[in-house]
């Protein structure tokens, strides 16, 4: 499970939830209200205060590193570091994986600066998903990409999830988050209830 | 030093000045309005020649270690003042004024000891002639190399930060994240004198040298001196853009491994 405790930075009032381990909880909230700061703050990404439990492991008791190799976090905004693609990955992507996401075998000799939007929030997906984390906080994932590639997309997420993945998704697509999600969030200006989509 | 050394008059140094002076009237016959540069140029070159002249003729006649001192941190103040001018987005706070200056000047200092008090050995050690022309050589290139290497760094910082973050997010340590960008920096301060050991010899004659041939010092001796000045010189740069970036780095990052860019000076 994990467990928020007054997890708090400016922007964002002390926020407490639970989400248990294998499910799929959706945080919904206009633009601006203070979701990617949460997920920053899970993710420890900017300084914050409050608690945070994975498993009933503390967040403190960790280095930063070994946590966010538990709990991963792709970004709205994907960053790539190397030239190609392969680069970013640390082990060879299979090429089932890739047609997972409607993505061709030879993606990972793609040079980075050609990537579309759609391609870039794919790949960014695989290369968190690769990682092998416990839990995946995903920002926004489908939101550049057509209908068929979306459906690719959430049914990949759909098999991680039975296979015990943990997720929290960010989402403006009601849809989407009434077909992924178990557990449902609101934020508004930095404050976070309960509530369905 | 032979007999080989040829005393200039100022007659001579004001006859070498003829090309830069036609240069100059053919801008004023092409109206291309660079002639008062030109002029005010030239008269701050010969004014800060002159003066240097006759500064270091006082410090060399004085021969005391005090005003060998005091000259050194002169020069110092000033290499520390174009360090810190110079950085593009430079750290929050006195940081600012502190990293750069102190990773120059402690490998500069450190290698100047140790090229005076065991390699040169002049009596006394620190006998102005050598010391105060080694300190400024190493002195310009460390400012040139930290210079670039902090800008090329903390515009990383910058630019780079979601590259940084998703390397970060990975589980990588602060250290390793930010292992290429501190390699590219390293590379871009470095790359001034890299340059000067590459083209040493095949396409430039190094100032010192040729200023020692012409002062009468046999051509192979002028090398040694050389390859002793430039070996100093690149470990220098090498040390002191190394301790500058990684220095940066520690402050631009947390020991929770997060990137810090709130402490760079906000725009």
């Amino acid at each position: 499970m994990l467990r928020l405790e007054h997890l708090a930075r400016p922007g964002l009032a002390p926020v407490s939830l639970k989400l248990p381990t294998g499910a799929c909880g959706v945080v919904m909230g206009p633009s601006g209200a203070g979701k990617t700061l949460l997920a920053r703050a899970i993710v420890d990404l900017d300084p914050n205060s409050g608690e945070v439990f994975w498993k009933e492991r503390s967040r403190a008791a960790m280095p930063a590193c070994q946590w966010r190799r538990l709990i991963g976090y792709a970004p709205a905004q994907s960053g790539w570091w190397a030239d190609v693609v392969g680069d970013h990955f640390l082990k060879p992507v299979a090429a089932d994986t890739l047609r997972a996401v409607n993505l061709p075998p030879d993606a990972p000799t793609w040079p980075v600066a050609r990537l579309s939007n759609g391609e870039k929030q794919r790949l960014a997906l695989l290369r968190a998903l690769a990682a092998g984390p416990e839990m995946l906080i995903l920002d926004e994932p489908t939101a550049a990409l057509d209908d068929e590639t979306k459906e690719r997309v959430e049914a990949l997420l759909q098999r991680r999830l039975e296979d015990g993945l943990t997720l929290l998704l960010i989402t403006h697509d009601k849809a989407q988050a009434r077909r992924l999600g178990r557990h449902f969030w609101r934020i508004d200006s930095g404050h976070l209830t309960e509530g369905g989509p | 030093m032979n007999g080989g050394y040829i005393a200039l008059s100022y007659a001579d140094v004001a006859a070498a000045a003829l090309f830069l002076f036609v240069a100059g009237l053919l801008t004023v016959l092409l109206r291309l309005g660079l002639a008062t540069t030109i002029a005010l140029h030239a008269a701050r070159m010969v004014a800060q020649l002159l003066a240097i002249g006759f500064v270091l003729k006082f410090i060399f006649s004085a021969s005391s270690g005090w005003i060998t001192l005091a000259a050194g941190a002169v020069m110092a103040a000033f290499a520390a003042r174009e360090i810190v001018r110079r950085q593009e987005r430079p750290l929050a706070g006195l940081w600012r004024y502190g990293l750069g200056p102190a990773a120059m000047l402690a490998a500069g200092a450190l290698a100047l000891v140790f090229a005076l008090t065991l390699l040169l050995r002049a009596e006394p050690w620190h006998a102005p002639r050598y010391a105060l022309p080694l300190f400024g050589m190493l002195l310009g290139n460390s400012m040139t190399g930290v210079t670039l290497g902090l800008n090329a760094f903390t515009g990383a910082i910058v630019r780079e930060r979601d590259a940084i973050e998703a390397r970060l997010l990975l589980g990588m340590s602060r250290f390793r994240a930010l292992r290429p960008f501190a390699a590219r920096a390293l590379k871009t301060g470095m790359t001034p004198i890299l340059n000067a050991m590459a083209a040493s010899g095949v396409i430039s004659l190094p100032g010192m040298m040729t200023g020692q041939i012409l002062a009468g010092v046999p051509p192979v001796e002028a090398v040694k001196y050389q390859l002793l000045i430039m070996f100093l010189i690149a470990g220098v740069v090498a040390l002191g853009v190394i301790a500058a970036v990684y220095a940066s780095l520690w402050r631009l990052t947390d020991e929770r491994h997060r990137l810090r860019p709130d402490r760079l000076q906000a725009f």
